[in-house]
């Protein structure tokens, strides 16, 4: 196998936008807020940077298409700009860009920024996509909630959980977000809610109601990474280095072939394992400090706990009501409110869940800050439950 | 030697589930249409939104062949029909696709009148007897579309016929017809018409088909060489009452009482599928072996057929026909989505309806037996089934290259894996259902729902496979045509202890 990624890279400087329906602000903007931070956060002029990689989905409501969008709005000094595109998992393959990049001795410094700017639709919900000339004429017109929601029916039919006790279990997912989110500034969505509100809601996709959907956000987050060794040249102290990147991506055998149950991430599962293998995890339960998951829906987020090895298979609901993944439980996930409700503006989240992690472990998190995290996680997901693309990263101290 | 006997040797029907209640429909309209209230008795049948002539002879259709997966002894496809999606691509020619019939068949649209069905019969019936066909598939359907607050609405149902014509175990013998060509128009739709115009009812009943029917009835008898009084099944679609067909019948010296009833009041006219509609039933309800059937359709003039029932009638058994399609109903009661469904309330979609639905017509070809056909492909080493067919198998454990041959999956047993309701998207029929469906021969097919009872699906329940319309491109007038998954209520209980797939 390969050596990995592990302790080569370190980031130096990462930043976010508030998210939210950013009525004042188009992606340019949204960039830029999220650049500056970072830049000033690194500490470096826009002539130290060698090269960058720009996530962004949705080219009918965005920025266009290429990397001049990024280069042009931050006014890059010519450096080269790749364009990076892997539905919602885009954010993280912005960053897998850079990273691999200084590993790889190819630049010395590298940005990833990524943004989406969601909110020019003209309607709620993600626009509606374009998959080619051949699916649309036979895959369901369907919409994410609708897909994900499936995942519910399967996960229910396998491990004989009846329909309350999911309803229930995924409701708190989302209360516990809720929580979180309202301790976050730059989160769209500030609300605590109860369980019987979750439950009571509206019902959009069977049995996903309002509240087990994520925000709906523009946003922009962006990160800056060098070597250790640069950072430390630099005068960084308390350095953040990356542990692990994989990604996995589906080949077409859940949607094809009868051996998945469609109660699963089938990606999320064969990422986890690399990722754990290439950080040197061999007990995430007890090794992982911290999680920032793709919960696009709740039940997403159920799920995704047995497919990263935190829950047992068939015990997450469990664990989930034991409050194992709340602010003060055992491993805390989406302490900054989620792609529930710090928002998800889709080519921004992964490089939103990294800063997150990194701004724990660099004990900056303010108001949520949890008590001494060594080892973060990110799962950033794209696609539909069916057929995705999975993406894994560990950060943590250097050293850890 | 004696010339060989060729007759109808199978049959099929279709009735889509709705049963609009003609009451619910008086009523609405009572404020504008009192005089209608008078006919709010029974029922109509209502096709789904995805539904349209072509979508309801492919059932007849598939209810005609049954589930074989060789279909190469059909040579020729007669479909006929008044309310064709198509004016200017061949209708049949997607129906033959569907039913995943060969290429060389023979594949003729007949249209622009009532009686289309008998006439497309006939033209079977020709060439199965001149030896160009041997067995000829003969379909019918129509879903008419009328102005709201109009007798027709009441009047008319949807649904669709089948019968195969051939020389080998015919069930009903042709015994000779004849066809009388009369310019009387009672109604029409003008090239550029969405509508029917109507003339008075009085007129088309007295001077229509009092007059013309029974002359064709006699030229019919006349070629046949059968006697008005051995005629034991009068076959004739009117919207004027049974009584009306009792006195036709008597009229040319047939008994009235073996006027064959009109299915008025639980179906409603099926336009140019009705005399096809009204004879599958027959056969199947009343129909015994030496029975003579006189078959009629007045449009245009008239189409006579007399046919001897054999008692290779018994072969059919079984197949749901008219009579099994008008078992299988739900009432509905709701006019407004009669309406909807038909077009004739411009009602707010939301901005997710904006997308465009062009459909590329090059990716439409290539794939042309996967998205018309559900053909998928199944591995030659390793017997592995996927949907869709492709190079590279999806087998995990063996990818083979280049060993898939072709599979039909559209009438092969399945269930559902996973699904949702989804009020989120778009739908023509909220909320949109669809989910994995899982093969039990092996494969599965993420796909839309339909037929659906809302709060009965489940994952376990099993489903059959219709052929229904996908979306609508309103833009350019194209539509485009997928299968769709029906859950079956029946098997919600079986499911209940859900049980995911291997």
């Amino acid at each position: 196998m390969a050596a990995g990624i592990k302790d080569k890279v370190a980031i130096l400087g990462m930043g976010c936008s508030k998210f939210g329906e950013r009525w004042d602000a188009g992606p340019e903007e949204l960039m830029v807020e999220a650049y500056l931070e970072a830049m000033q956060d690194a500490g470096i002029e826009p002539t130290q940077l060698d090269a960058a990689w720009f996530s962004t989905h949705i080219d009918e409501i965005g920025t266009g298409k290429g990397g001049t969008p990024l280069s042009v709005a931050l006014r890059l000094p010519n450096i080269a700009v790749t364009r990076v595109e892997n539905f919602c998992a885009s954010g993280s393959e912005a960053l897998r860009g850079a990273v691999y990049a200084v590993a790889s001795g190819a630049a010395d410094i590298a940005l990833a920024v990524g943004v989406e700017k969601l909110k020019d639709t003209g309607y709620g919900g993600l626009p509606v996509g374009n998959m080619g000339t051949l699916n649309p004429q036979w895959s369901p017109s369907g919409s994410a909630p609708g897909n994900f929601a499936q995942l519910a029916s399967a996960y229910r039919a396998k491990h004989g959980v009846n329909k309350d006790d999911l309803k229930r279990a995924i409701a708190h997912v989302s209360v516990k977000s809720h929580a979180n989110g309202a301790k976050n500034p730059k989160a769209h969505l500030r609300n605590p809610v109860t369980e019987e509100q979750v439950m009571g809601a509206p019902m959009i996709a069977e049995p996903l109601g309002l509240f087990d959907c994520c925000g709906v956000s523009d946003g922009a987050a962006a990160a800056i990474v060098t070597t250790p060794e640069i950072a430390k040249a630099m005068g960084k102290s308390n350095i953040v280095t990356v542990k692990a990147m994989q990604l996995s991506v589906s080949n077409g055998l859940e949607s094809q072939h009868n051996s998945w149950d469609g109660s699963y991430f089938h990606t999320a599962r064969i990422a986890a394992k690399k990722a754990y293998k290439e950080a040197g995890i061999d007990n995430p339960r007890e090794e992982v400090s911290m999680m920032e998951v793709h919960d696009c829906f709740s039940i997403t987020e159920l799920v995704t706990m047995e497919d990263l090895f935190i829950s047992p298979e068939g015990g997450a609901v469990k664990d989930v009501m034991d409050g194992f993944y709340d602010a003060d439980g055992k491993v805390p996930c989406q302490i900054d409110g989620g792609l529930k409700c710090f928002g998800h503006p889709i080519g921004a989240s992964g490089l939103r869940m990294a800063y997150e992690m990194y701004l724990q472990l660099q004990g900056r998190a303010g108001e949520r800050q949890l008590a001494n995290p060594k080892i973060g996680l990110t799962h950033n997901l794209g696609g539909a439950p069916s057929q995705n693309v999975c993406s894994v990263t560990i950060i943590g101290a250097h050293g850890a | 030697m004696a010339q060989q006997a060729v007759g109808i040797t199978g049959f099929g029907g279709y009735v889509p589930r709705l049963r609009l209640q003609r009451k619910a429909v008086a009523q609405a309209n009572a404020w504008i249409a009192p005089n209608f209230l008078g006919k709010g008795k029974g029922e109509r049948s209502m096709a789904n939104w995805d539904e349209d002539a072509i979508t309801m002879a492919v059932e007849a259709g598939r209810d005609l062949l049954g589930a074989g997966d060789d279909r190469s002894h059909v040579d020729a496809l007669y479909f006929g029909s008044t309310s064709m999606p198509f004016k200017d691509r061949l209708n049949s020619g997607i129906i033959a696709a569907a039913l995943t019939l060969d290429e060389n068949v023979r594949a003729v649209d007949v249209a622009s009148t009532q009686r289309a069905d008998t006439s497309a019969l006939m033209q079977a019936l020709a060439a199965v007897k001149g030896g160009e066909a041997r067995n000829a598939v003969v379909l019918a359907a129509d879903r008419r579309k009328t102005k709201a607050v109009t007798s027709q609405e009441l009047d008319f149902g949807d649904g669709a016929a089948a019968v195969m014509v051939g020389a080998e175990n015919v069930i009903a013998t042709y015994l000779g017809g004849a066809s009388l060509t009369i310019d009387f128009v009672d109604h029409f739709k003008g090239d550029t018409e969405e509508f029917d115009y109507n003339w008075e009812e009085r007129w088309i009943r007295d001077e229509g088909f009092a007059k013309i029917v029974p002359r064709a009835v006699k030229a019919a008898l006349e070629k046949s060489g059968v006697s008005a009084g051995d005629i034991k099944h009068f076959v004739l679609p009117c919207i004027f009452g049974d009584k009306f067909a009792q006195q036709l019948a008597k009229r040319s010296g047939i008994a009235p009482e073996v006027a064959r009833d009109t299915l008025a009041l639980n179906c409603g006219e099926t336009g140019a599928a009705h005399a096809l509609v009204m004879l599958v039933h027959t056969l199947q309800k009343e129909a015994k072996p030496g029975d003579k059937v006189l078959v009629l359709h007045f449009g245009g003039g008239c189409d006579a057929l007399v046919f001897e029932v054999t008692d290779k009638i018994a072969s059919q058994a079984g197949k749901r026909g008219i009579v099994g399609s008008l078992a299988a109903r739900v009432e509905e009661t709701n006019y407004m989505k009669f309406l909807t469904f038909n077009g004739l309330v411009e009602w707010e979609k939301g901005m997710r309806a904006e997308q465009d639905k062009k459909t590329a017509l090059t990716t439409l070809y290539r794939n042309e037996d996967m998205l018309m056909g559900l053909v998928g492909g199944r591995c030659k080493e390793t017997g592995v089934v996927q949907f869709p067919r492709s190079r590279i198998s999806v087998n995990p454990n063996n990818h083979t290259v280049d060993t898939q041959e072709p599979y039909k999956f559209a009438d092969r047993k399945a269930k559902i894996l996973s699904w949702s309701a989804d009020f989120l998207s778009f739908s023509m029929n909220p909320p949109n259902h669809y989910g994995m469906v899982v093969f039990d021969e092996g494969g599965r097919i993420m796909m839309d729902f339909t037929d659906v009872e809302t709060g009965t699906v489940d994952s376990g329940m099993e489903v059959k496979l219709v052929f229904r319309i996908k979306e609508f491109d309103d833009k350019r007038g194209f539509r485009r045509y997928f299968w769709k998954a029906v859950p079956i209520a029946a098997s919600a209980a079986k499911s209940q202890t859900g049980q995911a797939a291997e």
